[in-house]
């Protein structure tokens, strides 16, 4: 075992020797954030990068091109990508008085490619198991395969999560925290595996987690029962908490929009910083470089016992998440389902 | 770097997947597996059930058995009880018969008896009058042979009768 350290690092060692001078926060945000191009490695000093399709309407109408057409101080159709400013690393387009304006822009970027790799992976998953069920009596036999795997957990979510919290009309809402809780595990869990069709940082970007907050927001408030709307309209306290001045309503509109702002933070931030703490622990070991040898070394070794201590973390993590967030929307529907007198 | 904000093409992209994902699941995916679970376990459960109440009938059964049994001794003891009754009541009967047939058959006999025993001793009773007639007869033949002895005798009657 120690030997195989020594030998590891001083690969690393030698690996990273040649390294320049490195920019940690260029590393950690480019890992972070999102590109129009999938950077998978450096090979012989030259990027490999997958080019995605860019989709972008500006003021000269739709273009459609791949990403690997641009960047770099490249321009293409008056497009170009922004080095620096308010729209850094985004594709603008020069305006009339020369200012950057940012156009309509849906490209295939990197989260969008690895979220469509993992909704194909979720599907693909989920219709298997699916299938299984169509084509066995599972009255009289115990599921193999994907099925086997999948049941236990879709069962848990399924009783414990979601019977328990919503009530008794929980069969509605099933399928939708399902597919949330699934969703979410299986991006998280991607986002953990460093290579090509993981790594993305798909549930610690906040648009993901805005559209899955909407989502459960949605499902709380347009089918909350009248008990609900009139907890939050008309609830019961003292006249002067809630006429003339709507003190009562206001705190609760603040309420209504506190909870899925709170879900959408919890994952984004959570994930956020899972990846953020791997990356700079990673970048420890190239940072340490010039320091020489024996920090290096032993900085490398540090470093991996911690990664590897906060990989395992982050396992958990983007189990305990998906399970939260799920938890916490079953929760708050089960609210809005709640009668008058339960 | 503006991590907090939201960009517009992720989330146009992320509503899109979202939905096409949670619609297939919702419809052909979670819904059949929880349900076909839900069936296992109500199947489990109505087994477990009927299990239980195929126990009760058992033990009910046996109950049941041992109670015929029981019942089924019963009688018989009191078949058995009852023939030896009769048995006895029969016998206890023939034997009533046979003696009164006997004591008839006695009693009978000996009104035979009595009669024959009458009839006879009528039957002697005229013979020996008969022959104390010829006795007397042949008497008076031989003592009145004689005047002598006629006019006696006629005097004795005469003194008899007076």
């Amino acid at each position: 075992m120690r030997k195989l350290l020594v030998i590891l690092m001083t690969f690393i060692s030698s690996l990273t020797l040649k390294a320049e001078e490195i920019n940690v926060s260029e590393i950690l945000f480019g890992h972070i954030g999102d590109s129009y191009g999938w950077h998978i490695t450096e090979w012989n000093g030259r990027h490999v990068i997958i080019p995605l399709p860019c989709i972008v309407k500006s003021s000269s109408g739709w273009h459609f091109f791949m990403s690997s057409r641009i960047g770099h101080g490249r321009e293409y159709e008056g497009l170009f990508i922004a080095e620096d400013g308010r729209y850094a690393d985004k594709i603008v387009e020069r305006g009339p008085d020369g200012e950057l304006v940012r156009p309509f822009d849906i490209s295939i970027t990197k989260n969008v490619a690895s979220l469509m790799f993992s909704s194909i992976l979720l599907v693909v998953l989920v219709l298997l198991s699916a299938r299984w069920y169509r084509r066995h009596e599972a009255v009289d036999e115990a599921p193999e395969g994907i099925a086997a795997a999948m049941e236990p957990l879709i069962m848990m979510v399924n009783d414990d999560l979601i019977k328990d919290n919503v009530g008794p009309d929980y069969r509605k809402y099933a399928p939708y925290l399902l597919t949330v809780f699934f969703f979410i595990l299986l991006n998280n869990l991607l986002g953990i595996v460093p290579f090509f069709p993981g790594g993305a940082n798909v549930t610690g970007n906040i648009a993901v987690t805005m559209v899955l907050a909407l989502c459960t927001f949605v499902a709380v408030n347009v089918f909350g029962n009248r008990h609900y709307w009139k907890e939050i309209l008309w609830p019961d306290v003292p006249m002067f908490l809630k006429f003339p001045i709507p003190i009562m309503q206001i705190i609760e509109l603040f309420g209504l929009i506190a909870k899925p702002f709170s879900l959408m933070v919890r994952l984004f931030a959570n994930i956020l910083a899972g990846h953020a703490m791997i990356l700079g622990l990673v970048s420890v070991i190239f940072v340490t470089v010039n320091l020489g040898p024996v920090i290096n070394g032993s900085m490398t070794v540090v470093t991996m016992l911690f990664g590897v201590f906060m990989d395992c973390l982050e396992l958990l993590v983007a189990f305990i998440q998906a399970y939260v967030f799920t938890m916490l929307s079953a929760v708050f529907i089960g609210m809005s389902r709640q009668s008058e007198h339960g | 770097m503006n991590l907090m904000l939201p960009d517009s093409g992720l989330l146009f992209w992320m509503t899109i997947i979202f939905v096409i994902v949670f619609l297939i699941l919702a419809k052909f995916g979670f819904p059949v597996i929880t349900g076909m679970v839900e069936k296992r376990t109500r199947r489990i459960d109505e087994a477990l059930s009927a299990a239980r109440k195929a126990e009760d009938a058992i033990a009910h059964l046996s109950q049941e058995q041992e109670r015929i049994i029981a019942e089924t001794k019963a009688q018989q003891a009191a078949i058995l009880q009852e023939a030896a009754a009769e048995r006895e009541r029969i016998i206890a009967s023939a034997q009533n018969q046979a003696r009164e047939e006997a004591g008839r058959i006695v009693e009978e006999a000996r009104q035979r008896i009595n009669e024959e025993k009458e009839a006879a001793l009528k039957d002697a009773r005229k013979e020996l009058a008969l022959i104390s007639l010829a006795v007397a007869d042949k008497v008076l033949r031989k003592e009145l042979s004689d005047d002598k002895a006629q006019k006696e005798l006629v005097d004795r009657l005469v003194d008899e009768v007076v």
